[in-house]
């Protein structure tokens, strides 16, 4: 039993298969942004060179500065993506549910923020402080909406947080996305994704052209390394997390229905890609006014109506 | 809130070039901003001073990568003004059209890296992708994309070949249908909008003030072009000129896209005049007698300005090169304080700062970044003096000469 849980945490769907995913979607990301922008983009090998060849670089530390804070965040990061990419992915390919699941997910993806902000801040430098600062400002922002979001399946499918069950709702009384609260919530979950992942149009936290990579700023070596690949894997399981509550999760019975799954999971990452390669970077003040005027109040009219039943 | 240090610069991503900015903030809010120059300080002005006056129009070339037929066209326009040189029509119709072009791809370039700026690399990648055509007609026309060699002293040095000219319009008019596109879409695009409208805003008081120039000035309202006030090859051509009245950072964006149509009808006013022009492209000079003169001419990002002073040798014996940037980057005084650091940035790029041009001063600081006051100007006259005394035998300076024979 031991061993198997550890199967699914290390190899699959855990650590080793959710880089090595994450790595390839991540190949997809800048693929589909080359030819957005009319250029060539990476062969498929270079997200794994780009890690491995971090892998072997030096760690700067810096002097003066509580670097055991600064060494232990990457690592707390990459561990709590890990466990939500394992999560995510055992109810995606084996339809299981470990009970409270989406709660478990909420307090995870936001220890990945904070351990952020403490990485950020633990250097002392002036552009990683102000990049830890808008970060906190994002996790402040996006964070209701997200979890309004999450309410709109929850409610559906009958008051439930563990993943499997929202599944089986779906497959029995059709997908939340056909509803109006559920195509309401999902709209605004891309958006939530493209903040919680830091991505154009919400890439505040990093804006490279203002302040330089923000709180990764100081991060050389495998510690770099740790951090991309946590990103990355946040491009495995948001996306999945967003085709199990909406879209009915991925059905692996068939050639037929596994080739659907993963069509559906592609759509939405695309989709993320899309909309990060057709918008500016916002001010941190308009993020957090878009969220907390527009998007909250949107999601929760979804959760409203999810609660009367449309 | 106490306030606190932003070091931006000598390197970072936001420059191309080297260069620092001080900003210092409150939170996210820009309280004050220095500028420091002297980062690519090479002394163009001193080693024109070594070299003939054509040698000179080459070596000016190289001030910029971006304006390099900016600074050679004010250089002729110094030169010819010594001795009042005429020059041919037809080579004033290729000196207007090899500067629109260039205005052209200085303009993309620049709408490119504002989209790079804010986080919008899908924009910085399609203006250099329509930047690439109008580097290829200037490579038809100049067998050169950037260093176009085109200025010579009373005229061009090559003439135009009347058979490009059903080449080039088909790709002037795929440049002015996408950037009408681009002028529709940056009207309508709401996030465009809401990141670059009222950010930055520099009045017409204040541009007066700080001298603004260009794109920067015209934006902000103030009615200035050297192509039409004092035009040395311009009054050939038609063309309005374009004044915006907010001058915010969208303005500025506006107004340079504008600038880009505005731009292909003058090219386009020069290919129907070549068909009808005919004769040469270049007054033969002998000589550049004693004197001296002025040259302006309005380059991408405002006015250029030289001036060059003869001793009736082959050389000149004072060049000195005003670029717009000068005045332009200063007025960061005015339209960066009290806005916040991520808008301070754009603001920053805005102006389309030009380093390499700007740079003819240096600031002296010791380690602790304070300035040092050392009196650099009288220790300058020390060291000439010295030189003289010791190796210069005659006693007469240049500019005693020049006074002797007039």
């Amino acid at each position: 039993m031991f061993l198997e849980y550890l199967f699914y945490v290390l190899v699959f769907p855990g650590f080793l298969f959710a880089s090595v995913l994450g790595l390839i979607v991540g190949w997809v990301e800048r693929k589909v942004s080359a030819k957005v922008q009319f250029r060539v983009g990476p062969p498929f090998f270079q997200n794994f060179y780009d890690v491995f060849k971090l892998m072997g670089k030096e760690i700067v530390l810096i002097k003066n500065s509580p670097y055991f804070l600064f060494i232990i965040a990457p690592i707390i990061a990459f561990a709590s993506v890990t466990i939500t990419a394992t999560l995510v992915g055992m109810s995606f390919f084996y339809q299981v549910g470990f009970g409270a699941d989406l709660l478990f997910i909420i307090y995870l993806t936001v220890i990945y923020s904070v351990s952020l902000i403490i990485g950020g801040s633990s250097t002392g430098n002036i552009y990683s402080s102000i990049g830890a600062g808008r970060e906190m400002k994002m996790v402040l922002s996006d964070e209701v909406a997200f979890i309004l979001v999450l309410l709109v399946p929850i409610i559906k499918a009958g008051y439930t947080i563990n993943l499997a069950q929202i599944i089986n709702f779906q497959a029995n009384n059709g997908m939340i996305i056909g509803s109006a609260s559920g195509i309401i919530a999902f709209i605004i979950g891309i958006i939530c994704v493209q903040a919680k992942m830091g991505m154009q149009p919400f890439d505040i936290a990093e804006a490279e052209t203002e302040i330089v990579e923000g709180p990764l700023m100081e991060y050389s070596g495998p510690l770099l390394a740790f951090w991309k690949l946590s990103h990355y894997i946040m491009y495995v399981f948001f996306p999945m997390l967003l085709v199990i509550l909406f879209w009915g999760g991925a059905n692996l019975n068939s050639v037929g229905n596994v080739i659907a799954s993963i069509a559906k999971y592609l759509l939405v990452v695309v989709l993320l890609i899309l909309i990060k390669n057709t918008n500016p970077r916002v001010r941190i003040d308009t993020a957090l006014k878009f969220f907390w005027k527009y998007a909250s109040p949107l999601a929760f009219i979804a959760v409203i109506l999810a609660i009367l039943g449309a | 809130m106490s306030k606190c240090r932003i070091p931006l610069g000598p390197f970072h991503p936001l420059l191309e070039e080297a260069e620092f900015f001080d900003i210092k903030v409150e939170g996210e809010t820009v309280v004050d901003i220095e500028m420091e120059t002297g980062w690519m300080h090479r002394g163009h002005e001193k080693i024109s001073e070594t070299r003939s006056f054509t040698q000179s129009i080459y070596l000016v070339e190289r001030i910029c990568g971006i304006c390099s037929t900016s600074h050679p066209f004010a250089c002729v326009n110094a030169i010819e003004d010594i001795d009042n040189i005429q020059i041919p029509e037809r080579a004033k119709y290729i000196r207007v059209l090899v500067g629109e072009v260039e205005r052209i791809h200085s303009h993309l370039l620049w709408l490119g890296l504002a989209g790079h700026f804010i986080g919008y690399d899908t924009l910085w990648m399609w203006a250099w992708k329509y930047r690439e055509p109008i580097l290829k007609i200037a490579e038809m026309i100049s067998g050169n994309r950037n260093h176009y060699g085109m200025m010579r002293v009373g005229g061009v040095g090559k003439d135009f070949d009347n058979e490009l000219i059903p080449k080039i319009h088909p790709i002037l008019d795929a440049v002015e249908k996408k950037m009408v596109m681009l002028s529709k879409a940056a009207k309508d695009d709401p996030v465009l909008k809401s990141r670059l409208k009222n950010v930055g805003i520099l009045t017409k008081e204040d541009a007066r003030d700080y001298c603004a120039n260009g794109p920067t000035a015209r934006a902000s309202g103030l009615d200035m072009d050297v192509r039409r006030d004092d035009p040395t090859a311009y009054e050939v051509v038609d063309f309005n000129v374009i004044t915006l009245p907010n001058g915010d950072v969208y303005d500025k964006l506006v107004a340079r896209v504008l600038e880009i149509i505005e731009s292909v009808k003058i090219i386009r006013q020069c290919l129907d005049a070549f068909s009808k022009v005919d004769g040469p492209v270049k007054t033969e000079v002998k000589e550049i007698p004693p004197g001296e003169g002025c040259g302006r001419y309005e380059a991408p990002r405002g006015e250029v300005f030289h001036y060059m002073r003869s001793d009736g040798t082959n050389r000149p014996i004072r060049h000195k090169v005003r670029a717009p940037s000068f005045s332009n980057i200063p007025t960061y005084k005015a339209s960066c304080v009290g806005i916040p650091l991520a808008d301070a940035l754009i603001t920053l790029a805005a102006v389309d700062p030009c380093y390499c041009c700007t740079e003819r001063s240096i600031r002296t600081v010791d380690t602790n970044n304070n300035k040092i006051d050392t009196d650099l100007l009288n220790i300058s006259r020390d060291k000439t003096q010295k030189i003289r005394k010791d190796f210069l035998k005659k006693a007469k300076t240049p500019v005693e000469r020049i006074f002797e024979k007039s």
